[in-house]
């Protein structure tokens, strides 16, 4: 009973162990990320899923289109291929490690037949004169030599870079790094964001999961401000914010800069520029043309308001003194849009200290209502991304192992050379892991070096 | 002097040395070969002295900031690596021919972008701001200006195995002479490769130590972020290729080609067809 079992564990192994699966979960998981890059993730848009009609919609929400990313059928091919790498790893390793720990040092002469770089050198030297000249040569010239004495033939092996055969493994392992630091992050981090008016202070944010998340101290937004360059694009997008433990500023958190790239962080969480909007309140009066009937109204610096006869009213722009624009006025006034109810509209100014012009105005177009404004006050808003995310060192740690890996995979390689002395004849044999063409360019240069340093010596 | 005039000349040698390359092609002139990289080396030299230039006049202008701001800049930027790595190549393998299948990647680029993109030097949006800007940036395009001339000499492979199979015995006269034997084409290729995937993955890793330095994620699915994985799965894939069997030789030259295919897209296709946290590379 065991045997059938044991039949389909091993075959399940070695299906893990497969190179063909690497290709194939590498090439798929390649071609299944554009699904995501093309349906917009998250909370995708209305204007866009009226596009794709409600039965795409019905089919993409039971596929996890929507969230690809995070839908089972992604993660499983992740762990899949992490599985996949550890599996590959377990069962190559073991035979790595023994090339680096337990070298051949001994050229015999199938090894030798099986190298690419062999030479022979014809020399007569007193075999004790010898020995020295070679570990000599291959001290200075390569690595220090291990030599092994066989039935009067000598044996010489020097290794450069043994562990660079690890460095594979080690890619392997920041990948698997990688993850871990990302389902610490998951665990044990958030993600989140605020809204604060200028002036005002919170202590709680929202989770993009919905929920609200109490912060453990306060957090006041003294003032937003967006500077522009001379051709109206942004230049700087800039909070100033406070940070408050129990009603009192904290030393050094106190009118902190948070501009886009540069976030503010205190107890671990982090603040980061994200967006800013008008907050403003605008109010104004509409009355009927005898004054009867007065409507508060107010608007906000980027949203509308109805009238009493149904028409909607927007703010242009507003100043708290109009004397420098218009000469012999005075006060605050607001430059408005008003949208009828038959599809026209106009523009005009609306004065807080002079009623008669506003009234003026008004019964020169039509009998509408009278509007007066009452002043208002610019406010703006600060949007705040705010994130604490724990495994983030890890996922650098991963990055780090990565890069080192895979400069060593690339450019490094396990280089052996092993000399033998028999009968009055030298030879020489040699390996590498990667790079064979240099290799043999520094093999032969090697020889060459080799050969008239035994020469020299012998005259 | 200005820039714009030397960028023109750049564009115009990167003409003159890629037709030169294709008539040595044609005509297995050597000296052709050697006139057409000293041009296509002149046209470097011109272009790496445009980009120090442009660099100077933001400042003069008062917007300084590295020339990598804006399309125009990464697309000439991106023919500056391409050359660059190119050249490179040539100074330590020295196969002149391949010049034929890379200048033209260098020439597209820098064409399009002298004919059909807004040259105009901007001051720098505020998500740009930062030092990771060039780190990152320098990365990313050294990578896939490794990646376009991986993708030449695929070319080459696929041509040269392809009539190989078909007819051997005419592989003596044709143009087909002038290519490395195919084994060198595919060493070359891994080489370039070699070059382009820890650029790569460098590139990925300073977007992602910027996007979590500037916005908390270090990794959002972003579209743009996506593709840049998505190159990198194709170049694994290459590189577990070679040791894999049944994938070495043509199918790992047309993993570069889909890889750099890809590359493209991510670079421009994503910025143009898809929206996302790039699109000041509009």
């Amino acid at each position: 009973m065991t045997t059938p079992k044991k039949d389909v564990l091993r075959s399940l192994w070695d299906a893990f162990c497969s190179l063909k699966l690497t290709m194939f979960l590498l090439i798929s998981l390649a071609v299944i990320s554009i699904i995501g890059t093309v349906i917009p993730q998250g909370t995708p848009a209305e204007e866009y899923l009226a596009t794709i009609g409600p039965a795409k919609i019905s089919l993409y929400k039971a596929l996890g289109f929507f969230d690809m990313y995070h839908s089972w059928w992604f993660i499983l091919l992740l762990y899949l291929l992490t599985v996949n790498l550890v599996a590959c790893s377990i069962k190559r390793l073991p035979h790595i490690w023994k090339i680096i720990t337990q070298p051949v040092t001994v050229m015999e002469d199938g090894l030798e037949r099986s190298l690419t770089n062999v030479a022979t050198i014809k020399n007569s030297n007193d075999p004790v004169q010898l020995k020295e000249q070679i570990t000599a040569f291959l001290e200075t010239e390569f690595a220090e030599p291990v030599v092994t004495e066989t039935g009067g033939t000598l044996h010489f092996f020097a290794q450069k870079n043994p562990w660079c055969r690890l460095s594979v493994y080690f890619v392997h392992l920041s990948v698997i790094v990688i993850f871990i630091g990302a389902l610490v992050g998951s665990l044990f981090g958030f993600k989140g964001y605020v809204n604060i008016l200028e002036g005002e202070s919170i202590s709680k944010i929202m989770l993009r999961s919905g929920k609200e998340l109490d912060l453990g101290y306060t957090l006041r937004l003294e003032q937003f401000s967006m500077a522009t360059y001379s051709n109206g694009a942004p230049k700087e997008f800039k909070s100033i914010l406070t940070v408050l433990e129990n009603g009192k500023p904290v030393p050094g958190y106190a009118n902190a800069r948070v501009i886009v790239n540069d976030p503010l962080t205190y107890k671990g969480i982090t603040f980061y520029q994200s967006s800013y909007g008008d907050a403003s309140e605008y109010l104004f009066t509409a009355t009927d043309l005898d004054g009867k009937n007065p409507v508060s109204l107010t608007v906000g610096g980027q949203s509308s308001a109805k009238l009493p006869d149904g028409s909607s009213m927007c703010l242009l722009e507003s100043t708290p003194d109009i004397a420098p624009y218009s000469p012999g006025l005075s006060g605050p006034a607001a430059n408005v849009e008003i949208h009828k109810t038959d599809g026209t509209s106009e523009r005009f100014v609306v004065y807080a200290n002079h009623p008669e012009l506003n009234i003026e105005h008004a019964k020169n177009h039509g009998k509408g209502p009278v509007l007066h404004y009452k002043g208002g006050e610019k406010h703006m808003y600060t949007g705040l991304q705010v994130a604490k995310d724990p495994g983030v060192g890890i996922v650098w740690l991963g990055c780090f192992l990565m890069v080192i890996g895979v400069y060593t995979a690339f450019f490094m390689s396990h280089r052996r050379i092993w000399v033998r002395i028999q009968n009055g004849s030298v030879t020489v044999g040699g390996n590498a892991s990667k790079n064979q063409g240099a290799f043999q360019l520094a093999f032969e240069s090697l020889v060459g070096r080799l050969k008239t340093d035994l020469n020299k010596e012998n005259k | 002097m200005t820039s714009s005039l030397l960028f023109n000349i750049t564009t115009f040698a990167y003409l003159i040395s890629m037709l030169a390359f294709f008539v040595f092609l044609a005509s297995r002139t050597k000296v052709l070969g050697s006139a057409a990289m000293i041009v296509a080396y002149g046209g470097l030299l011109a272009q790496t002295f445009a980009i120090a230039l442009r660099w100077k006049e933001s400042y003069d202008m008062g917007v300084g900031h590295a020339p990598l701001s804006n399309l125009y800049e990464s697309v000439v930027f991106f023919s500056w690596t391409i050359v660059l790595i190119y050249a490179l190549l040539d100074i330590k393998y020295k196969y002149r021919v391949i010049g034929a299948f890379v200048m033209p990647f260098a020439l597209l680029g820098m064409a399009w972008a002298q004919l059909g993109l807004n040259t105009g030097i901007e001051p720098l949006v505020p998500a740009l701001q930062s030092n990771w800007l060039l780190y990152h940036v320098v990365t990313c395009f050294l990578g896939y200006a490794a990646f376009a001339v991986a993708c030449g000499i695929s070319i080459m492979y696929l041509i040269k195995a392809g009539c190989e199979e078909s007819a051997d015995k005419q592989s003596d006269t044709g143009l087909l002479t002038m290519f490395p034997p195919i084994r060198v084409l595919d060493d070359l290729n891994y080489r370039s490769i070699m070059v382009g995937f820890p650029l790569l993955t460098l590139g990925i890793i300073t977007g992602a130590a910027w996007a979590n330095y500037a916005w908390g994620t270090y990794w959002s699915w972003d579209p743009k972020e996506t593709w840049s994985l998505i190159v990198w799965f194709v170049y694994a894939a290459f590189l577990h290729a070679r040791i894999t069997k049944g994938w070495v030789g043509k199918r790992a030259a047309w993993l570069s080609i889909i890889g750099f295919a890809a590359t493209i897209f991510c670079y421009l296709g994503v910025n143009l067809f898809l929206s996302g946290l790039h699109s000041y590379g509009k």
